[in-house]
């Protein structure tokens, strides 16, 4: 055979051309596109946006369509707050927001949960590219969309968005969207985050967005269809109705504008609005000084079992560059859910600067669009279309803490700041997810609004305030338990009580979170879940000598009715997880502590369940703290006298609670003392402590020091390139614990004749 | 000029150094990891957040695991001030947490002047703590 006849025949253009149109026409399955979801940054401007902005570009223009759509957005916020069906619709777990006709988030409302909407982009732009010119499809006038897999798009797949099209005289203006943590979802657990969930086919509806309304109306089919595949197919009604007519007011206020401003006004007010913002960034960015910063927050669990999984954080500040370097992370767990798409950690970092940094700034996507994100293929940052990502908060939220931390010691010398300089809050979802029959007799799955009730990070000037708010939301409520309990089956028997010595020192303290006791009453058929990280090591870093805040675990009663001694013996029900645990009150009752992962749990009459909401983290030398502050602290329950005596060695008297400050004084010179003779210089110091890889009895995920390239997946000897994706799978947390009690019983001799 | 970094550390751009902010102590090379320059501690995390619950009776109390996560406390070997923290597994290295372009923030300070110099830090005395 001569050279000729084996080379390839290079295609002409026209056959390329044909190539492309057949692939084109003969896809299979239109999954998530890469093109779209690693994009964060803005679209380019358009023409008609150019155009726009040639015939209006004032200023006070400009201000105030911004503020007409920005009160349109706040009403339809307020809209679906007060109407939505969902729990977290009435705390505030909500947002609407108006979208660039490339798909832009431009302007959302200015209370409510920013991440969703500035994740509803990705949906967008995936109907633009595929369904508006697609014959079987279209985009009209008066179409609506719907979505939740966040392989397309956004955090969860218990968020649901609607998303409709705005037009002018025919042509396509604008979008409009409103998002809800709705909760349940048809998943393996009720209540929409799965923990159990071992693949995306474990996680309930999976909706890429299609179309569910023409004509304004909902289609009656599909929507039959979505609530025959939850477990509340009447909260799916009415959210789709209240969304729906959450975006229709947004529509009727652009209307408005259009007609008052024309459309060349609204394209350029939104297009400018974002490139100013995005220029804004920029800006402020180059007053940072040129500076890598190194972090990382540990997830002690997957949710199954714990384990040490890293989330390693380099922020490198180069001119007005800013580039997030997450390699280094743990590996995708193939079969766990706390993994998370890349897409969901941007947005949670946009939370960083928009809530906590600069939430001077229109609240929009311009504010990140600028930023970069490193990640290693199928990591917990970054995760495959195979991983389930259900618990993707778990990731998320300590990216956040990472990026909180980090950006946190970029601040301080800038001459310029729009906020105190601030350590980590609080970043988990403390809180029960339910589900069941109620006393109604209605099959429900949700979760309680204390998730919102996090303990805020200190300051440089002051103590972080008590279970302040969300990290994703700081917009967002705590609701009313009391008008929850209506509709649900237990009752918290302990609420918004703080938890005493569950603290975060330093010289300014974080605020701390609060205790909640839950017990089901009314249902045979009802139980709870929890999805928290650190239980045993704290989510969390202090800032500038401050500490993180402790540990929280899972506290159950069993074998017991809390209800009958309520009514029996009134004076046997304590008020406080420490009281009940230690002086274990019920007689023949079962006391024992879990893991912030507890899976879906049938729970009798009485049973008690307990955790607490956690602290923010502490910020500088704790024997600088104010000692009038500590006999405060005292005061409120937050601390025990013994516990503030010991850690910031205040002398006061135990009676009256007088200080003594000389004799204080003393103490702390004396402790500072004891720190240099305690202590050992760096180099000595890391000769006995650096090891070369993780400990063995740990099971460690992630990089270890500064090799970024080596993941460790679970041993010291088990390991991957960052680069390089290999499957990363757990054993079922019972049957590591059924070979654990057999080979006992095999070392006992006790296995008997069994055939293997 | 000197350049407040953290809540306790600054630069002085002139000698090209960390020093600590409360007692003046020269630290380390600034284009190197200040905590070269101070004291460690590896903490037991129980003696920071103690047991709420009886460690006797119960797996988890509160109080961080000890064999999953240690606290290394830095101080500063002049003044004894705890500059930083960092909750560590056991083994890993301590992190260069700030690793600085001093030519650039030389460059930056000198467009700027000392008249930009932040106002977020404290006023420093070596035996009292400090406020604002």
């Amino acid at each position: 055979m001569n050279e000729m006849s084996t080379r390839a025949k290079t295609p002409t253009l026209e056959e390329m051309n044909l190539i492309k149109k057949f692939l084109d026409d003969t896809t299979l399955f239109l999954g998530p596109d890469p093109e779209i979801m690693q994009n964060h940054d803005l679209m380019p401007r358009t023409e008609i946006e150019d155009d726009a902005i040639g015939k209006v570009s004032d200023a006070h223009t400009v201000a105030k369509i911004r503020d007409r759509i920005q009160s349109g957005c706040d009403e339809g916020y307020e809209m679906v707050e007060q109407m939505g069906a969902a729990p977290g619709a009435k705390w505030g777990d909500v947002i609407t927001g108006v979208y660039s006709a490339s798909g832009d988030l431009a302007i959302a409302s200015a209370g409510g949960v920013l991440i969703f909407s500035a994740l509803v982009h990705h949906p967008i732009k995936f109907i633009i590219k595929n369904w508006m010119n697609e014959p079987t499809v279209g985009v009209k006038d008066g179409d609506g969309f719907i979505h939740n897999d966040s392989r397309y798009g956004n955090v969860h797949n218990t968020d649901q968005s609607m998303i409709i099209p705005i037009f002018h005289k025919g042509k396509l203006v604008c979008w409009v969207a409103s998002t809800v943590h709705e909760g349940e979802n048809g998943a393996i657990e009720p209540g929409g985050m799965p923990s159990m969930a071992e693949s995306p086919s474990d996680e309930g509806l999976k909706m890429s967005p299609f179309k569910v309304v023409e004509n304004y109306q909902i289609k009656r089919d599909i929507l039959t269809f979505l609530q025959n595949s939850v477990r509340e197919p009447k909260l799916q009604y009415e959210d789709m109705k209240v969304k729906l007519f959450a975006c229709l007011r947004i529509k009727q206020r652009i209307e408005e504008t259009l007609n008052s401003d024309g459309p060349e006004a609204l394209m350029a007010t939104l297009r400018l609005t974002m490139e100013n913002v995005r220029a804004e960034v920029k800006r402020r960015i180059s007053e940072w000084p040129d500076m890598t910063v190194r972090s990382y927050i540990i997830q002690d669990s997957t949710l199954r079992e714990n384990c040490v999984v890293k989330i390693n954080c380099k922020l490198t500040k180069t001119g007005d560059r800013l580039i997030f370097d997450f390699r280094g992370s743990s590996p995708e767990f193939t079969n766990r859910a706390t993994n998370t798409i890349v897409a969901g950690l941007k947005g949670m970092l946009a939370q960083v600067f928009l809530c906590y940094v600069w939430p001077d700034l229109p609240r929009g996507q311009a504010a990140f669009a600028p930023i970069e994100v490193i990640t290693d293929p199928h990591s917990i940052v970054n995760c495959s279309y195979d991983a389930p990502n259900s618990q993707s908060l778990m990731s998320i939220f300590t990216g956040f803490t990472a990026g909180q931390h980090a950006v946190a010691k970029f601040l301080y010398s800038c001459p310029e700041k729009f906020t105190r300089v601030h350590a980590p809050t609080f970043n988990m979802i403390n809180t029960f997810i339910w589900g069941g029959v109620s006393q109604h007799g209605e099959t429900l799955g949700n979760l309680c609004a204390d998730l919102n009730g996090m303990g805020a990070g200190a300051t440089a000037s002051r103590d972080g305030e008590h279970a302040l708010a969300p990290i994703f939301a700081t917009m967002a409520d705590i609701g009313e338990q009391e008008l929850n309990e209506e509709e649900v089956p237990f009752l918290q028997l302990v609420s918004k009580k703080m938890t005493r010595d569950a603290i975060a020192p330093g010289k300014y303290r974080g605020g701390q979170g609060y205790t909640m006791m839950v017990a089901t009453k009314d249902s045979e058929q009802w139980g709870f879940m929890t999805t928290a990280q650190g239980a045993k090591i704290p989510p969390l870093q202090g800032l500038f000598g401050g500490y993180a805040c402790g540990t929280y675990p899972l506290s159950k009663v069993k074998d017991v009715d809390v209800y009958d001694v309520l009514m029996n013996e009134p004076e046997r029900f304590r008020h406080s997880i420490e009281e009940i645990m230690n002086e274990q009150p019920f007689e023949d009752a079962d006391y024992s502590t879990h893991h912030m992962g507890m899976g879906f749990e049938i729970s009798k009459r009485g049973e008690l369940f307990m955790i607490s909401q956690g602290a923010g983290a502490g910020y500088g030398d704790l024997l600088e703290r104010d000692p009038e502050n500590i006999i405060k602290d005292i005061e409120e329950g937050l601390i025990s006298p013994e516990v503030a005596a010991r850690l910031y060695k205040v002398v006061f008297d135990a009676a009256t609670l007088a200080i003594d400050f000389d004799a204080t004084e003393a103490a702390r010179a004396k402790e500072r003392q004891a720190r240099i003779k305690r202590s050992v210089p760096y180099a000595e110091f890391v000769k006995g402590w650096n090891t070369p890889k993780p400990p063995a009895h740990l099971q460690y995920f992630g990089c270890w020091g500064d090799d970024v390239g080596t993941l460790y997946m679970g041993a010291p000897d088990i390991t991957r390139r960052g680069d390089q994706p290999r499957p990363n799978y757990m054993m079922h947390p019972k049957d590591v614990r059924i070979a654990e009690l057999e080979a006992r019983l095999e070392a006992a001799g006790a296995m008997g004749d069994e055939k293997k | 000029m000197k350049i407040p970094m953290t809540e306790y550390l600054r630069i002085d751009l002139e000698t090209e150094k960390w020093e600590c902010r409360v007692c003046d102590h020269v630290i380390a090379p600034a284009d190197g990891n200040y905590k070269e320059g101070l004291l460690v501690h590896n903490r037991d995390p129980r003696e920071i957040h103690p047991p709420i619950i009886d460690p006797d009776k119960y797996r988890f109390t509160f109080s961080p695991d000890p064999e999953w996560v240690r606290i290394l406390e830095f101080c500063c070997p002049g003044c004894g001030t705890q500059v930083e923290t960092e909750y560590a597994i056991p083994g890993h290295p301590p992190l260069w947490d700030m690793q600085v372009d001093v030519a650039a923030l030389k460059a930056q300070w000198a467009a700027r002047g000392p008249a930009a110099l932040p106002d977020a830090g404290p006023v420093v005395m070596p035996e009292r703590g400090h406020s604002h």
